[in-house]
């Protein structure tokens, strides 16, 4: 079966779509790594290449992807929703923001 | 149709005087200056076989900027895939220094300056020159080779997250391959290891490279934070989010597949001569296409695999550029661009292993004369790094 969705790593918090997904659809995302798929239901439709949120995560909440970080959630998302620019940021260049800002995280 | 193992890889090429090995064998007419460019237009333009590198710099540089401009152009001079150079220049003396940085390799050059004699003479005396390295090259016959002859370099541009799901980690397979065959493969992009950095550095080979990696890493992110910006705008690009990447950790980490996971075994400043059987090598490089490639070409780099999710159409006057996309999108709409699509291997309906052998097929074959995409475009991308204003 073709993927519609891939995680590199069974700890990552999203996966990346390898088509475009729509709203509603439920999927079983593998792992690169070859672990146990997640199940997901997709929560607003992601293009091909973006990323889809594998559980809830709130704001601040430090995103893990290749099992790396990646930058922060400025806004929560729920598991299936889009994570994209609108809700994550650069952990880096943020020099000169407000502490607030820098607060959070796991 | 099965594809051959690299061990029975049948490779040729052109072996200069020095040893170096080249896979093209062109004759280049070399501008030192911006001055320059018109007549060395006017030599390729009247010389079948010979072409122009046309450049805006080389005039009141001063400092490391003018070391890394002259490096630039006498390593592009000296590259393997050259088998001779004429060089142009307003006036003589840096004229002959960029002939001198060529001339060590044995090959031919010959240099002309404009002063005191104008662009029509010059043309008339530089385009005689060319004629008789033109026609010298015309007669040389390839050779066979060895992957450990060769200089290589990877980068990959308009990144997307189809690159470091399947694109990249299928490149750094072949990167694998290649290496273990006793290879050179030249990597870059400083900016575009933030978030991965602690990566390449763990891969040093010694302690020594790893202080000299950190060091020029954090040079650039001290040069970034002295102008008192950031790279939010530009890292990742507009492209790039289109595509799907959000921060530039994303950005890297995906990046960094394409580089496989053999030990880095030299870290260089920009254009540097990379050799024969180093192995991986960092080169400090803008993570800008051109930029890249130019400074590849010019440390030795014969050969260039460019992996690209959005579709990046760089090529190099010298050096094949091998595309590489898994994305379905572009592999469709840009097709003429792509020289391995492997949209079949982001959902999963071949194994890494054999995009990777994909990778070396078409390595195989550019090695051995097949023009890749961006040489049938005529995608002839140079562009000198500038590191501050001129004088």
């Amino acid at each position: 079966m073709a993927h519609r969705a891939l995680a590199h790593k069974t700890t990552d918090d999203v996966a990346v779509a390898v088509a475009d997904l729509k709203t509603g659809e439920t999927l079983e995302i593998q792992t690169l790594d070859g672990e146990r798929p997640h199940k997901v239901q997709v929560l607003e439709d992601i293009p091909l290449g973006h990323k889809v949120a594998l559980k809830d995560m709130p704001e601040g909440h430090v995103v893990i992807e290749y099992g790396e970080r990646v930058g922060r959630m400025t806004r929560s998302v729920k598991k299936g929703g889009y994570v994209h620019v609108h809700n994550l940021r650069t952990l880096r260049w943020d020099y000169g923001r407000p502490a607030k800002a820098k607060k959070g995280g796991k | 149709m099965p594809r051959k193992k690299p061990a029975s890889m049948q490779l040729t090429g052109y072996r200069r005087a020095n040893g170096r090995v080249g896979v093209r064998n062109h004759v280049l007419v070399l501008p030192v200056d911006d001055l320059s460019n018109s007549a060395a237009e006017g030599v390729a333009r009247l010389i079948n076989g010979s072409r122009a590198l046309p450049h805006p710099y080389g005039r009141l540089q001063f400092g490391p900027d003018l070391e890394l401009t002259f490096r630039t152009l006498s390593g592009t001079g000296a590259n393997p895939n050259v088998y001779g150079v004429v060089v142009i220049g307003i006036e003589p003396k840096w004229t002959e220094r960029v002939a001198e940085g060529i001339a060590q390799t044995g090959k031919p050059v010959e240099t002309f300056s404009i002063e005191r004699h104008g662009d029509l003479n010059t043309v008339n005396r530089a385009a005689r020159a060319a004629y008789r390295l033109a026609q010298e090259a015309s007669e040389l016959r390839r050779e066979p080779i060895e992957v450990s002859d060769l200089v290589l370099s990877i980068k990959c541009g308009e990144s997307d997250p189809t690159l470091g799901l399947a694109g990249n980690p299928a490149q750094g397979r072949a990167v694998d391959r290649l290496v273990d065959l006793g290879a050179s493969v030249i990597f870059g992009e400083t900016s575009e290891l933030t978030g991965g950095e602690h990566l390449i550095a763990g891969r040093c080979a010694t302690p020594a490279l790893r202080k000299k990696f950190q060091q020029i890493y954090d040079d650039y992110i001290r040069m970034i934070q002295g102008q008192g910006v950031d790279l939010l705008g530009s890292q990742p690009t507009e492209g790039n989010i289109r595509g799907g990447l959000s921060t530039i950790e994303e950005k890297a980490l995906g990046n960094i597949q394409k580089t496989g996971s053999r030990p880095v075994n030299a870290v260089l400043d920009y254009a540097e001569e990379v050799k024969p059987g180093q192995g991986l090598v960092f080169m400090n490089s803008s993570s800008a296409g051109a930029e890249q490639v130019t400074l590849c070409a010019a440390g030795g780099s014969v050969l260039h695999f460019f992996t690209t999710g959005q579709g990046n159409v760089v090529g190099h006057p010298l050096i094949p550029v091998i595309k590489v996309s898994p994305n379905p999108i572009t592999c469709s709409t840009m097709s003429e661009h792509i020289d391995v699509p492997l949209p079949d291997l982001l959902v999963g309906e071949i194994t890494l292993d054999q995009a990777a052998e994909r990778i070396l097929d078409a390595f195989e074959r550019t090695v051995n004369g097949r023009m890749t995409a961006a040489e049938l475009l005529r995608h002839e991308e140079f562009v000198i790094t500038k590191l501050y204003p001129s004088a």
